[in-house]
């Protein structure tokens, strides 16, 4: 059994769509588990469907939208307070030296990110890379165990079968609600479709029920 | 935001001349055009608090896409495809156009203290 669970991911709400079940089932073990999220997703074009959120006002609504997803998960949360769309232009040395702080704090048996080269937008990229490197100061014997998500079309090929996989019908209904903490998000997500809630469940359970990663080897 | 009302927009475009304003411009088609549409491309710009003085400035268009020029001493700032807009509690002049999902397409906004960094 894990004896924390620490889950690395830049934006408000890759936690709900990426790993919400997973999340739930260490949860339902008891097993503590802490968001590090890096930013705000300042950047989102997302404004809510129909709009209510403007680019200045996105912020204020997902940083409350994420506190709610957390509260539905029953975990903690660190916001690190990075800039959207900014991560791969910051120093990977600097935001790895920010992140090992709080690995070092916390002493996760597991830590989830996102893999990097293999996470398709570029704040997941860079923020998986600095988490393999923060994770890879660590002493060998105080590592976590790292499961890395990647999501670009080509993973099987490029990757292999995901050696950790979740059936995570289980705690759909988690999911579910916690993808739908981040109203401004949630319908313009899942896409080009209709935003009512018995079309979106349905989404959620045909195309997210289960979630997978890649052990990462250092 | 509301649909544009070019009346009060140019108003406030032409309140906000002959002074240093902050600019907030951007265009972007997100960052999975390309993932969810091999024939697609990423493609966005944004430029955050790039001060600005201009001494004229137009509101052209129509509800289906208006545009916005802002003739400087030595250039412009051009904006297309904005269809809403918000004077917000700070007095900015928020101007943005989103597709028919709301996803933010085009954002071009001034203001006379710096946006949020």
């Amino acid at each position: 059994m894990e004896s924390h669970v620490v889950v690395i991911f830049p934006h408000p709400d890759d936690e709900a769509f990426g790993a919400a079940g997973t999340i739930t089932h260490f949860r339902e073990q008891g097993v503590p588990v802490t968001y590090l999220c890096g930013t705000l997703g300042e950047m989102g074009r997302n404004m809510g469907n129909p709009t209510f959120a403007t680019r200045e006002s996105l912020p204020h609504f997902r940083k409350e939208e994420l506190i709610a997803a957390c509260d539905v998960l029953d975990i903690d949360l660190h916001m690190l307070g990075y800039r959207d769309k900014t991560l791969e232009f910051e120093s990977k040395d600097e935001i790895a030296t920010n992140l090992l702080t709080y690995l070092e704090a916390l002493e996760p048996s597991l830590v989830i990110t996102h893999y990097p080269g293999h996470a398709v937008h570029p704040d997941h990229n860079a923020f998986g890379a600095a988490t393999i490197e923060a994770i890879k100061r660590m002493e060998i014997s105080k590592r976590p165990k790292v499961w890395a998500q990647a999501i670009t079309n080509t993973r099987f090929e490029d990757l292999g079968q995901p050696d950790v996989s979740l059936d995570i019908t289980p705690y759909f209904t988690k999911k579910f609600e916690t993808i739908l903490a981040h109203q401004s998000q949630a319908a313009g997500v899942l896409g080009d479709m209709d935003p009512s809630i018995e079309k979106l469940a349905d989404i959620i359970k045909t195309k997210l029920s289960t979630e997978q990663f890649y052990t990462w080897h250092f | 935001m509301e649909a544009i009302d070019k009346t009060i927009v140019q108003t406030k475009l032409n309140q906000l001349a002959n002074q240093d304003v902050y600019v907030h411009i951007e265009t972007t088609n997100g960052a999975y055009a390309s993932h969810h549409n091999a024939d697609a491309y990423n493609v966005g710009v944004f430029m955050r608090n790039a001060t600005v003085r201009y001494h004229q400035a137009k509101i052209t268009g129509d509800h289906t896409g208006y545009r916005v020029g802002l003739k400087t001493d030595n250039g412009w700032v051009y904006a297309e495809g904005v269809r809403e807009y918000e004077i917000d509690t700070s007095d900015r002049l928020l101007l943005a156009g989103h597709d028919r999902e709301g996803r933010l397409m085009v954002a071009l906004q001034l203001s006379r203290t710096p946006f949020n960094e």
